[in-house]
């Protein structure tokens, strides 16, 4: 079988040494970081579950809370605005920056801009969008895609970003990484200076209060949200807690799991343009709320719970086939666990089959996850899905020869005698396959994977039952009994 | 006292000097044991895959086999978390077989949380040569919580050295059909998991999950490493 795009931009990254030992870095950092400051908590680690409550009682009563919330940014003089897909949402912020005659954009990190596909929208309609996240700026310099939710230019090197600033700022090639932040620093000064529209993401917002709060470790998400004329606050419809109480748990929660952190360098709560009279904030502040797909997954309560995600990245940091082969194999802005349930419900599960059956379901991320989010449960849903096919979700079966394997190995298992015929033929057909003393160096058909880069141990001649048969026959053992 | 011993598939056909193993330590213990001839799989291969039909069929077959025992233990912790955990969810929709899924959930039990959680034994009087590390497999770990317990039995064996190796709660990239699906994704992982134990020192590396196992020794095997896999049990029994 030609392998997928998954399975070649994986095994890229598993040869790329330098990757290997970022991403190695980045998950004894963060991930290790994150598990230890869980059980920091002064409520302990269990804040985790009271988060996850929260979440789902924020999820069920989102229309409700989303009518607080807009009417509370009205009322303030903010515009709220509702997309029903990305397309839409696109639509709407060059519409505003058309209205504001905008011509160049500054933009915080965010994730569901590049679920949407915002920055080719607005370059497309004339408008400069600007990243100025240090590593979203490189990356966006490089013309690359962000491979990690918190840290997008985690596999660049600083040879590599001295290398691209040298071509695209102009500055002389250095390595050092406060020269080189210095040149972005100073290359996208005079960028928020310029800019007529800001444009951020939501990391939270709150309904009892209507106002949204951004958070970030470099401060440019204030600056771009504050200094130009138009705030244009993109956020998933998702994104939301009741009131203030629940909102400083899940802020806590989302500072942790994200950076290991008690709480990000910046925050800032934003419910409207500025005051009248005051000099600080935009003249005009609009939030477009973006379904994009989201109202699919909380009509289905197999999958209602990934609506919990606050896309921190945690899960990110601790799983282990992320760790291997890091953000781009995910061939979308959300990667890693959160990636391989969220893609596919998002985009097609067929269409990205890959990603939930290309991991191990060794259930890392749960326990990563500030919410405890139960991804395995979804990511094995989501197998079912394409294993046996599911019309609701428009799910075609993945692999009818496969499938009709375990529908024979399902009559093999029911009875011990056929299963042994099985295991006594397996076992001599074995004898022709290359091997070196117990072991077997070349599989075939499906288990040429398997043997590819390892062994495999023969089977036994006798299986234990068998054995066990055996020597209880010879009177050795007197307690077996024949089940059923 | 006797136990029912659910000896999983993997060590009937290609391990099964493990279940030998089992059955010998339960000898010495003074304890009787009863070996259903029945039993083939818990149906945890086709639940990973995705077929909920095909595991349905060898849930009913298990619980059919083992509804009369006491107790049930095996030496595989995924096996025992698919019983414990995802047979309630494969009968969800049918009460009569739910209530009996559940049942024998209880009553399973994965061989170091059986002796050392229910039998209060930690120390078997095993001897063992070797500086051993031990690889926490996922789903004992994080499905059954179970830890310290395989660490406690280790450290009680004569002459064995409890060496920790750096990430030991790692997955080792097994997955099931994943390691076969995506042998490269998989053999990453497991190469880490192999460096972290030639690193540690050990000569040994030990464990309560066969399936980890197995792909650890293949993997060793392929590159001509002199570390030795062996499965917990076969370290008590000796």
């Amino acid at each position: 079988m030609k392998p997928s795009t998954y399975q070649i931009r994986a095994e890229a990254a598993i040869n790329d040494p330098v990757l290997q030992r970022a991403l190695a870095n980045l998950q004894q950092r963060l991930g290790r970081g994150a598990a230890d400051g869980y059980r920091r908590f002064p409520e302990g680690p269990e804040l985790r579950l009271k988060g996850h409550a929260i979440r789902m009682k924020a999820i069920e009563n989102l229309d409700i809370l989303l009518d607080a919330l807009a009417d509370k940014i009205e009322k303030n003089g903010g515009y709220v605005h509702f997309a029903a897909d990305g397309e839409a949402a696109v639509k709407q912020c060059i519409d505003i920056a058309r209205t504001h005659h905008v011509s160049l954009a500054v933009k915080g990190k965010s994730m569901l801009t590049e679920e949407i596909g915002l920055n080719s929208g607005l370059e497309a309609a004339g408008i400069e969008t600007v990243e100025t996240d240090l590593g979203e700026y490189i990356v966006q310099l490089a013309g690359e895609a962000p491979s990690h939710i918190i840290a997008p230019a985690i596999h660049k090197t600083r040879e590599a970003v001295g290398r691209l600033f040298e071509d695209k700022l102009g500055i002389p090639y250095t390595d050092d990484p406060p020269t080189l932040t210095l040149a972005a620093r100073q290359a996208l000064r005079t960028k928020f200076l310029n800019a007529e529209m800001g444009i951020s993401g939501c990391n939270l917002a709150c309904a009892q209060t209507g106002h949204i709060t951004t958070l970030s470790n470099e401060g440019n998400i204030r600056m771009a949200t504050t200094l130009p004329r138009v705030h244009v606050a993109f956020m998933g419809m998702e994104r939301i807690v009741a009131d203030l109480k629940d909102h400083e748990i899940l802020f806590r929660l989302l500072s942790m799991g994200a950076a290991a952190q008690n709480m990000a360098g910046y925050v800032s709560y934003v419910g409207g343009p500025a005051e009248k009279g005051r000099t600080d904030g935009p003249e005009a502040f609009h939030l477009i709320i973006v379904d994009n797909g989201r109202s699919r997954i909380l009509a289905d309560t197999d999958f209602r719970e990934m609506l919990c995600c606050i896309r921190c990245g945690a899960c990110l940091n601790m799983c282990p086939v992320y760790g291997k082969i890091g953000g781009h194999a995910y061939g979308s802005a959300y990667s890693g666990p959160v990636g391989a349930v969220v893609n596919p419900l998002l985009t097609g599960i067929n269409r990205a089959a890959d990603l939930c059956l290309g991991e191990s379901l060794c259930g890392a991320c749960m326990p990563a996850c500030p919410v405890n989010i139960d991804i395995p449960r979804m990511l094995l849903m989501l197998r079912t899905k394409l294993a046996e096919g599911d019309a609701s979700w428009n799910v075609k079966i993945k692999n009818r020869v496969e499938q009709a394997a375990f529908t024979a190995w399902s009559y093999l298992i029911r009875n011990r005698f056929i299963y042994e015929m099985f295991l006594n033929g397996a076992a001599i057909g074995q004898q022709f396959l290359p091997a070196r003393q117990n072991m077997i160096l070349r599989l075939p058909f499906a288990g040429r994977g398997w043997t590819q880069n390892r062994d495999l141990r023969r089977l036994a001649p006798h299986s234990f039952i068998q054995r066990y048969r055996i020597e209880s026959a010879r009177g050795k053992k007197d307690e077996t009994t024949r089940a059923g | 006292m006797r136990v029912t011993l659910f000896v999983q598939c993997l060590v009937d056909s290609l391990y099964p000097e493990v279940g030998e193993a089992m059955v010998a330590l339960f000898d010495r213990l003074g304890i009787s044991v009863h070996v259903p001839v029945d039993q083939t799989c818990c149906g945890q291969p086709a639940f990973n895959a995705g077929y909920r039909k095909a595991a349905r069929v060898a849930a009913t077959h298990f619980i059919e086999i083992f509804e009369d025992a006491e107790v049930i233990v095996c030496p595989s912790g995924s096996c025992v978390s698919m019983v414990r955990h995802h047979y309630p969810d494969l009968f969800k929709s049918d009460e009569k077989w739910l209530d009996r899924a559940v049942g024998i959930g209880q009553r399973t039990f994965e061989l170091s949380q059986y002796l050392v959680d229910v039998l209060g034994i930690d120390d078997v009087g095993a001897g063992y040569d070797g500086r051993v590390t031990y690889h926490d497999s996922c789903h004992l770990l994080r499905g059954l919580g179970v830890a310290e317990q395989p660490r406690r039995l280790i450290r009680n064996i004569r002459g064995a050295e409890l060496i920790e190796m750096k990430d030991a709660d790692t997955c080792c990239g097994f997955g099931g059909t994943f390691a076969v699906k995506y042998p490269e994704i998989s053999v990453a992982m497991v190469d880490e998991k192999i460096s972290n134990i030639v690193a540690s020192g050990a000569d040994t590396v030990t464990g309560c999950d066969i399936s980890c196992l197995m792909n650890i020794q293949g993997r060793l095997s392929r590159i001509g490493s002199p570390v030795k896999t062996i499965h917990l049990v076969q370290l008590l029994a000796g």
